[in-house]
């Protein structure tokens, strides 16, 4: 069964707390590695059928409209996941 | 006159604001999310809490439930609508108000007697104040920074849709401090601050004269009565 992910991150402009948290915990862990978290969301939607263009432009229309609101977030990636892992 | 309550799944503050309409000389009309009907009320309150949990976004969901559809053509129409807290982000969510709602700038839930400036008095909602009125409401919630894009912004302020404003203190971290906003007609209003939690002697915000004796948020609902005979 395909299935078909869709990735939302908050804007890159806006401040991410949440992210901000988790550097903060990270930093007080002891590691100095990293300069920066942000959190997004990973939405995962399994199609019965086959993905078809029409199936994408679907995802692709809610992914703008539903899974993400524009005024504080982007889509910034739709992709089909095969049965076998394979990503295209 | 008759005010709807929307109780969504996971409504906090549907009571308080039913209690608040009660005080305000109206009826309250408690409205189920599930259905398309509004009863036929002649205003609508979506209330605070935490609606489907805060699922997806803090409100998307409640802003696509069955009656938000007679909610939006009622507001289009000129229905008074007032959304607090959880209701404003239904609002925006609703696209029925321009912006967004994000986390607090500072991370965390904020529970607080909150001062706010007054600055349009002329909508369904808040005739009953003067214009740079400073009014105290308890303000509670962890999603209640406003943002919006610098155009927005520059509209939002150049047409007057900037309702309240927050007062000492920023508490979320909102753009132009903003605590509230209208739209063009003035019949929709919403606010992260509760009105409803000032209500009532005994058990609002503290004032120089009586602790817990505030009751600015009265004004709110008394301000849609006037609003409705004016019209009628």
């Amino acid at each position: 069964m395909p299935t078909i992910v869709v990735d939302v991150m908050p804007k890159a402009e806006l401040l991410d707390p949440a992210g901000k948290a988790v550097a903060g915990a990270i930093a007080r862990g002891g590691s100095t590695t990293f300069s920066g978290v942000r959190i997004g969301k990973r939405f995962e939607l399994t199609v019965d059928g086959e993905v078809t263009d029409a199936v994408l432009a679907e995802v692709r229309q809610l992914a703008d409209t539903m899974l993400s609101n524009s005024v504080i977030e982007d889509v910034v990636g739709v992709r089909v996941l095969e049965a076998d892992g394979s990503a295209r | 006159m008759r005010i709807g309550v929307v109780t969504f799944p996971g409504s906090l503050d549907d009571r308080d604001a039913q209690r608040a309409v009660r005080l305000a000389g109206a009826e309250p009309v408690a409205l189920w999310h599930g259905t398309h009907d509004l009863q036929g009320v002649d205003a609508i309150v979506l209330p605070g809490g935490f609606s489907y949990g805060d699922y997806l976004r803090c409100g998307a969901i409640a802003a696509r439930s069955p009656i938000m559809a007679e909610v939006i053509d009622a507001a289009n129409a000129g229905m008074p609508v007032l959304g607090i807290c959880n209701g404003f982000q239904i609002l925006v969510e609703a696209h029925l108000l321009p912006g967004g709602l994000i986390r607090n700038d500072h991370g965390d839930f904020i529970c607080r007697d909150q001062v706010l400036r007054v600055e349009n008095a002329s909508t369904a909602w808040t005739n009953g104040f003067q214009e740079g009125q400073e009014i105290t409401v308890p303000l509670k919630n962890g999603e209640g920074g406003f943002i919006a894009s610098e155009e927005e912004l520059k509209r939002l302020e150049g047409e007057g849709l900037v309702v309240f404003r927050y007062v000492g203190v920023n508490p979320n971290g909102s753009l132009n401090d903003i605590a509230g906003l209208t739209n063009a007609r003035g019949n929709v209003v919403g606010l992260m601050p509760h009105p409803e939690h000032a209500s009532e002697p005994g058990f609002g915000p503290d004032t120089p004269a009586a602790m817990r004796s505030g009751v600015d948020g009265l004004t709110f609902f008394t301000s849609v009565l006037t609003h409705q005979l004016a019209r009628a």
